[in-house]
């Protein structure tokens, strides 16, 4: 596990550690198990290609749930995540390189807090981000 | 509002009308089926002595989970039970969560919901309606612990 991140080593513009995903189709059949979520549009190709998609597609809480888990590794057990959201802006299938990352935009002390907003996203191999968001998270610090 | 507006009086009256609350046991093996669903090795969410090594009860749920986890044992229906749209595809616009005290195996979650908002909007595959929903998540000690807040695309 990664060292403990604390408030101090960030700063405006800091790039928040990226995290790779690649989706197998199993994994969104694991997903829809897991979640409850069983649109056909994530793992029956010829529901999908009827419903004008290229294909099957990821499921868009899929997504954020991987949003989470970036958040979630980069404050580590110090520091908790207070919020987060993200729009589904394009559809990412299975077989594509994807990346979640995203950068600090503001830091400031609330109270007992030690709170940190970035910009947070995931991105195709290409750059395009289809599901761009935000996250407010608090790290420990060392004062 | 335009005179072919999808907005019906009996939708704008169902906003802000709280669901029946969905009942919802938290679990060990469903947070570690989950976890490893999304290709999260965190131990917090799969070892329990781990958790426990670290002041929890037992496993705890990682981000979203309460959110995007879809059998309760008593479900409430969510905010769309009072009206119906017009029409038949969905598609998830976005997700919004705010967290305010871990979820851990042995809790168990009441949530309540309700429509926020109703938007509509002309898109390349016609009118498309926007159901905005808001969820509260409360714990047995009735903590609020989460909050989320979901766009639903009907088109």
């Amino acid at each position: 596990m990664a060292e403990q991140l604390y408030w101090e080593d960030v700063q405006e513009g800091s790039q928040i550690t990226p995290l790779q995903k690649n989706a197998t189709t199993q994994q969104l059949v694991r997903w829809a198990g897991a979640s409850g979520d069983f649109y056909q549009i994530h793992y029956d190709k010829d529901f999908a290609l009827n419903n004008a998609l290229p294909g099957v597609i990821i499921h868009g809480a899929l997504k954020s749930a991987w949003l989470g888990q970036m958040l979630g590794d980069w404050v580590g057990e110090g520091g908790r995540i207070k919020s987060y959201g993200c729009s589904y802006r394009g559809m990412d299938v299975p077989g594509e390189d994807l990346i979640l990352t995203g950068t600090v935009t503001k830091k400031y002390v609330d109270g007992d807090d030690h709170v940190v907003e970035c910009d947070i996203w995931l991105q195709k191999a290409s750059g395009e981000k289809t599901t761009p968001g935000t996250g407010v998270v608090v790290l420990p610090s060392k004062a | 509002m335009p005179e072919d507006s999808i907005i019906t009086d009996e939708m704008k009256a169902a906003i802000g009308v709280d669901s029946e609350p969905s009942v919802y046991e938290i679990e060990a093996e469903p947070i570690r089926r989950w976890a490893e669903a999304i290709g999260d090795s965190n131990p917090l969410y799969h070892d329990e002595a781990y958790a426990k090594s670290k002041g929890f009860r037992s496993l705890i749920a990682p981000p979203g989970f309460i959110a995007n986890y879809a059998f309760p044992v008593k479900s409430g229906g969510g905010g769309r039970r009072s009206f119906r749209s017009p029409f038949a595809r969905m598609l998830n616009g976005g997700n919004e969560y705010e967290f305010f005290k871990p979820i851990q195996a042995g809790d168990t979650i009441t949530a309540t919901s309700n429509i926020a908002d109703l938007r509509e909007r002309e898109g390349r595959l016609g009118k498309m309606l926007f159901i905005i929903s808001e969820t509260t998540y409360k714990n047995q000690d009735g903590e609020i612990v989460a909050k989320a807040r979901g766009t639903g695309i009907s088109y």
